[in-house]
């Protein structure tokens, strides 16, 4: 398997692979307010908006949709405000429907539950407390969901403790009109990007990083990995996008950091 | 007119143990911390605080005057766990609490703003919300859809604590940053409503501080005003200033220790006035 400090075919790296398996969650979106939590997120939708999803609104994680290819942690100030976006008007965007998540997943299972509430079979008294619910049950339930998990072995549970985000199986028990803006549309990690576009709504391999195999993917799994015919090998960055990645939006190189 | 001006300690002498108490702000962004270091110092307990949650809710379940808190979320925004609630969760130290989805807290601000029993909303279902909150009901659409959604039931609080960067003594409120997160409808939705401001000033000053938009605090729904400069500190309270994340460091790091922690309450926390703070403060900048 391949770390981050390896360089691959075609001179892309491992975060650069991720990032672009995230950038194509986005792809098809047009105009939707694109909401990445965390740098390799938002690297990749920044990237999604420079090439091939030029309707993306994104914001500047402050109040703001902006235009232009701000970098990584760059003082937006001077960028083009196209829109402004505090809480409240997030919400409204949320409910509303016009907006995809990236969310990070410490637990997730075949289904596609999501956890990064608490850890612990007892919630009054758990293990290790994380996030707290914060927008993971209105979101899935309201619109497209992307989750990005940069260590798989972690993180794909046989069940989680606490559901946050809810996967397939628990929306399938709920009637019509709640279910039908639920999608949960990719989930990227270190070894491959998944999908639910199975009959039962259990994950699929999408396509696998360069250098993983079926095998090693299986083997960081608590469950079953869906498999329909040959798994491709997840594309590899063009020139004009490892050229945004490395030299526009994360010069410094912060996207290498979450790989630890 | 009246002159609703008061301090710290006159705000937290019209308060009672066991109340229910909102605060706003959004994690350690503009929060009120002058007024929540008088609730520290007071004798009040039993407290139910209802909060985007900041240190606001780490101070104060850390130091035990918490019966219940209900919230979204408790962060420091750059660190994204609260550390001192963190431990008063893993320790089951909170007696009760309702861990709400960010936006259905939202709802449940809108429907005491509004004196209606509860907001509609799909969020939570299919999550464990409901199951980890029994006191949470579902409604059914009396429409032709007949569907059945999550209310967020409305969030009756006993008083209210807000901050804004300007005010006038009659109480109206300016916020200059780029959020005013919900502290319009926190004022609203409080039986009682206090506001501290970095400054308070001439009612005909305000358009010289902002446009006409960040007015959105009025008078009708404030009962007191507290002038309280670097009244958010160690949160951000743009654009006056932005978040001591030096000091927000020395605070997260006592979470480790009881003693630190304890000494970092009688050193900062429990200074008998906002006035010695700001006192310590600019001590400690000019070493």
């Amino acid at each position: 398997m391949s770390t981050v400090g390896d360089e691959l075919e075609g001179g892309a790296t491992l975060d650069e692979i991720c990032v672009v398996a995230l950038a194509e969650a986005f792809r098809g979106d047009g105009e939707t307010l694109c909401n990445p939590m965390g740098p390799v997120p938002v690297i990749a939708g920044r990237l999604a908006r420079a090439t091939f999803e030029p309707d993306l609104m994104l914001t500047d994680t402050i109040a703001y949709a902006i235009e232009g290819n701000l970098p990584l942690g760059a003082d937006p100030s001077g960028a083009t405000i196209e829109a402004y976006l505090p809480f409240r008007s997030i919400f409204d965007q949320v409910w509303s429907g016009k907006r995809h998540v990236v969310m990070g997943a410490p637990q997730i299972d075949r289904h596609g539950n999501q956890n990064f509430a608490a850890i612990g079979d007892d919630y009054s008294h758990p293990k290790v407390q994380l996030l707290g619910m914060r927008g993971a049950p209105g979101n899935l339930i309201n619109h497209a969901t992307t989750y990005w998990i940069p260590t798989q072995a972690r993180s794909f549970v046989e069940s989680v403790d606490v559901v946050s985000g809810p996967g397939y199986d628990a929306i399938a028990r709920l009637p019509e009109p709640s279910r039908r803006f639920h999608e949960i549309r990719r989930v990227v990690t270190d070894l491959g990007a998944y999908d639910f576009e199975t009959e039962n709504g259990t994950m699929r391999v999408r396509s696998l990083h360069p250098g993983v195999t079926l095998e090693q993917a299986q083997a960081a799994s608590a469950f079953e990995l869906a498999v329909t015919g040959d798994v491709p090998v997840s594309r590899l960055p063009t020139a004009e996008e490892l050229h945004l990645i490395r030299k526009v939006f994360d010069p410094s190189g912060v996207r290498k950091a979450e790989f630890r | 007119m009246s002159d609703k001006r008061m301090t710290e300690d006159e705000v937290v002498a019209e308060l009672e143990s066991g109340m229910t108490i909102g605060i706003g702000g959004w994690g350690s962004r503009r929060k009120p911390m002058s007024l929540v270091r008088a609730l520290l110092r007071s004798d009040l307990t039993d407290l139910h605080v209802v909060s985007y949650g900041g240190p606001d809710v780490g101070i104060l379940t850390a130091a035990g005057k918490c019966r219940k808190v209900t919230y979204g979320f408790v962060s420091l925004d750059s660190i994204p766990l609260e550390p001192h609630f963190r431990s008063v969760r893993q320790g089951g130290l909170l007696p009760e609490f309702m861990e709400l989805d960010e936006g259905a807290f939202y709802l449940g601000l809108m429907a005491a703003a509004h004196r209606v029993p509860f907001y509609p909303t799909r969020a939570g279902l299919g999550s464990s919300m409901l199951a980890n909150n029994p006191e949470l009901r579902t409604v059914v659409s009396p429409y032709d859809d007949g569907e059945e959604l999550v209310a967020i039931p409305a969030f009756e609080m006993d008083a209210v604590l807000i901050h804004m960067n300007r005010a006038d003594q009659k109480g109206n409120g300016q916020f200059l940053g780029p959020d005013i997160y919900f502290d319009d409808l926190f004022a609203m939705a409080g039986e009682k409503t206090y506001l501290s401001a970095e400054r308070i000033i001439p009612t005909d000053d305000f358009l010289k501080e902002g446009p006409v938009h960040t007015l959105r605090v009025p008078r009708t729904h404030v009962d007191g005003v507290v002038e309280a400069p670097m009244g958010a500190h160690f949160t951000e309270c743009p654009p006056d200033y932005g978040r001591d994340e030096a000091f927000q460091k020395e605070y997260a790091a006592t979470a480790k220790d009881p003693e630190h922690w304890a000494r970092f309450r009688a050193d900062w926390l429990e200074l008998e006035s906002h006035e010695a703070y700001r006192a310590k403060l600019d001590e400690k900048s000019a070493s």
